[in-house]
């Protein structure tokens, strides 16, 4: 497994409220890295009454990270925190508004159609919901067949034994039980499996899981992690990892990004971010998690008052201010801050650690 | 899924009525275009008097005898050209004598519709001369008259005036095989024989006839004003709206689907255009559309099912479909579909389209004959297929010839029957069908 060491640069001193200009500035992508993200925004345009012109909801708003070979990241966040819009972009079913996604230093935003068609087969993409993420009308076979079929694999025999050696990867064993089976013949547990097959099948170098196991039984849940890190290790696979229950990062992934309001708030080292957040949204967000254990039965969690921010007029300044209790007035309100470094790699965007 | 589909199905009585209705009708359709090629029924239907000649004006079907208590005489024909009855041929010198005769068994308890003798001679100068002879079953030797037939010739018996005088104004098909002094006039039964003493004046001459006694009853389906064969109609009639029943059914629900596929998956724009051409098309009328295009245009079946489908194309079906897809486009499979690198043609035939199938295939059984009324309608507005012997056309042509008030109800009732028995059918299969696919109906 290649060790890597992140080199992450966020740049926030674009201001927000004019609407992205293309000649903006970008920095070269990381040389050697699998991934690179840069100044990535991801805005989607608001029409009044179908058309006219009425804003734009800021997903995504500069955003920046490079990812290699073989590395795992978890991205953090609450629902509507722009994070299921950053991945989808990054699998190419968003088009970024603005900045550059970096793949083997080749830049995605001028792929042509058939270099679009080999990035697909690099990338694999795992969803939330395994029983919605099978087509219901396929049995097994048609459906790890499919990607196969649009990647040329011509031949039916090549095929065959593909899709049998996906499914013994994820133990859907035997094979011959479950090809001609259809989704709703599975279990939530099996169906996810299927999904990792499918995603595992073309021998991506990038594995994209959204919540993978949030819609699984507890009591699967950690087999389906356990699988998912046997095959990120077998292949060498770079995996983004996407959940909003910060109890199963720590399992998987080396690194953090938490994401609020369309940005990267805080990020660094998975064990020295959970033990010791810095930014105050990152701390609301892991005394909100549940642990289970007796003693929390009766304790009051301190959660941020307010609701998310819209993303349409995100608050000037820090995005969280309104919703924070460390709130500096005349400083949160009025400037956006850049990253602290509060220690090995670990990056904070809040004006508290200036 | 078919295989459960089946099982499914047979829970329904209705459904097994519908489909044994259903195949019934398609052994028809098949049974007719094996036995009576395309051609032959458009000659059949529209040859004229020379095909037609051999057949009663509007008789009932023969089967109508079984309930009646007087039977109804069927047709007669003897032909000497086929063997039938005996001709004798004696050269004397010059002349040649010959004898026919056309014997047959009458045992009906009326009178036949009328009497014709079809004449064939052959001579280059002088036309041979005919004498004919009515012999009854009791001995009686009645003269008809003497007749010089040209080539092709026909002798009926109803024109000749002096027959009509010699039996006291009696038609001559009642007089001739009435009993003798018996009022009101009743038919005798037993074998009558014509027979033709001719005269060939030219050494290579001969002759040949043919005597038909038309009858009341004629064939399985009867006939018409014209002595056409209705069951030219009636079989030929099935595979047409068969086929223009699910042509038009298969043409409208299949390119609908993909209409609103499309525009779903396409969005914007696209859909926006396909939404309002759905709305304009909406509302236009479509029967004054069809009698514009038959009057104007053409009449044939195929152009008024290509107007139909047209027509109905861009129906209220693609606002039902556009919201059901709407829902599936959001689906995961389909995102995960797009982030393998699905096309768009492939998403939209592999991926969105099969979701609707199941609700496609009730409706497209259901709408078969509706289409197939829609044929029968049109022609009985008289814009049905010239050519084509049709359902519809065979009502009409009964509608305008008075059937129902002339008291020829089989004329109007059996290709009627055929259109409410083939309404029947598939809708019970289509209803059964709408069940099994959409269980969420079953308990209504």
């Amino acid at each position: 497994m290649t060790q890597a060491t992140a080199d992450i640069k966020i740049d926030t001193t674009r201001d927000e409220r004019v609407k992205p200009a293309s000649d903006a500035p970008s920095t070269r992508p990381e040389q050697g890295a699998l991934l690179s993200v840069r100044n990535l925004r991801v805005w989607f345009e608001l029409r009044r009454f179908g058309f006219g012109h009425a804003g734009y909801v800021r997903a995504v708003d500069d955003v920046s990270f490079d990812l290699n070979y073989g590395e795992t990241i978890a991205i953090v966040g609450e629902s509507g925190c722009g994070k299921s819009s950053l991945m989808k972009t990054i699998l190419g079913l968003h088009r970024p508004t603005e900045g550059e996604i970096y793949f083997e230093n080749r830049r995605l935003n001028d792929f042509s159609r058939r270099e679009m068609q080999w990035y697909r087969t690099q990338v694999g993409y795992v969803q939330q919901d395994p029983y919605g993420a099978l087509p219901p009308f396929m049995n097994v076979r048609r459906i790890l067949q499919e990607p196969l079929i649009i990647a040329g694999v011509k031949d039916p025999a090549e095929r065959e034994a593909r899709i049998r050696k996906a499914l013994e990867e994820v133990k859907m064993t035997p094979v011959e039980e479950f090809l001609p089976k259809f989704p709703h013949m599975l279990s939530g547990g099996q169906q996810q499996r299927v999904v990792i097959a499918r995603a595992m099948i073309l021998n991506p170098k990038l594995l994209v899981a959204d919540e993978p196991v949030s819609m699984l039984d507890a009591s699967v849940r950690v087999e389906i992690l356990r699988l998912l890190r046997a095959l990120q290790q077998a292949h060498n696979l770079a995996v983004i990892y996407i959940t909003h229950d910060l109890s199963t990062v720590r399992y998987f992934s080396r690194r953090i990004m938490v994401m609020y309001a369309g940005q990267v708030v805080e990020q660094g080292e998975v064990n020295d971010l959970l033990s010791n957040p810095k930014h105050p949204y990152t701390q609301a967000l892991i005394e909100a998690t549940s642990d289970p254990d007796a003693a929390n039965a009766m304790k009051f969690r301190e959660v941020p008052s307010g609701e998310p921010p819209s993303l349409v007029r995100p608050p000037a300044g820090c995005r969280f201010h309104p919703r924070c209790a460390y709130f500096i007035a005349d400083v949160c309100d009025k400037e956006t801050p850049p990253d602290f470094d509060v220690g090995q790699g670990h990056l904070a965007r809040c004006w508290l650690y200036r | 899924m078919i295989r459960n589909a089946w099982a499914d199905l047979r829970q329904y009585p209705s459904a097994i009525i519908g489909l044994l209705i259903v195949s019934l009708l398609v052994v028809m359709a098949i049974y007719a275009l094996a036995t009576i090629s395309y051609s032959e029924a458009i000659r059949l239907w529209r040859g004229g008097e020379d095909i037609w000649q051999d057949y009663p004006r509007t008789a009932s079907p023969e089967w109508t005898n079984f309930f009646r208590a007087q039977k109804l005489p069927s047709t007669v024909l003897l032909d000497s050209r086929q063997g039938q009855g005996s001709k004798v041929v004696e050269p004397r010198g010059a002349l040649t004598e010959i004898t026919i005769e056309f014997p047959f068994n009458f045992q009906a308890d009326d009178f036949p519709q009328e009497l014709a003798i079809f004449f064939y001679a052959t001579f280059t100068q002088k036309q041979p001369h005919v004498e004919m002879t009515w012999l009854t079953p009791d001995g009686r030797e009645i003269r008809i008259g003497e007749y010089s037939p040209r080539a092709r010739d026909s002798y009926r018996f109803e024109g000749d005036s002096r027959l009509a005088r010699r039996l006291r104004n009696v038609p001559a098909q009642q007089a001739l095989f009435a009993k003798p002094d018996v009022e009101p006039l009743a038919p005798l039964k037993g074998v009558y024989t014509l027979r033709l003493d001719a005269l060939v004046f030219e050494g290579n001459g001969d002759l040949d006839a043919k005597f038909i006694a038309y009858g009341k009853v004629s064939g399985l389906a009867g006939t018409d004003h014209r002595r056409r064969d209705l069951m030219v109609a009636i079989l030929w009639g099935t595979p047409i709206a068969l086929a223009f029943g699910l042509l038009a059914a298969l043409g409208t629900t299949v390119t609908t689907m993909f209409i609103a596929a499309f525009g779903v998956w396409f969005g914007g724009l696209v859909d926006a255009a396909i939404q309002r051409i759905t709305e304009i098309v909406l509302i236009l009328p479509v029967l004054p559309i069809l009698i514009m295009v038959g009057t104007f245009y053409s009449r044939s079946i195929w152009v008024i099912l290509g107007v139909v489908i047209l027509l109905s194309i861009f129906g209220s079906a693609i606002k039902s479909y556009r919201a059901i897809f709407l829902q599936v486009k959001e689906s995961p499979y389909i995102e995960a579909a797009r982030a393998y690198g699905a096309g768009n043609l492939r998403i939209i035939g592999r991926y969105l389209t099969p979701r609707v199938i199941p609700l496609l295939i009730p409706q497209l059984v259901v709408l078969i004959p509706s289409y197939v009324f829609l044929e029968a309608s049109l022609a009985v507005l008289g814009l049905g297929d010239p050519v084509l012997p049709t359902w519809g056309k065979v009502i009409d042509d009964a509608f305008r010839n008075g059937a129902l008030f002339n008291g020829y109800y089989y004329w109007v009732l059996q290709p009627s029957a055929l259109l409410i028995v083939t309404g029947l059918g598939f809708a019970m299969v289509g209803f059964a069908l709408d069940r099994v696919f959409n269980p969420r109906l079953r308990g209504l």
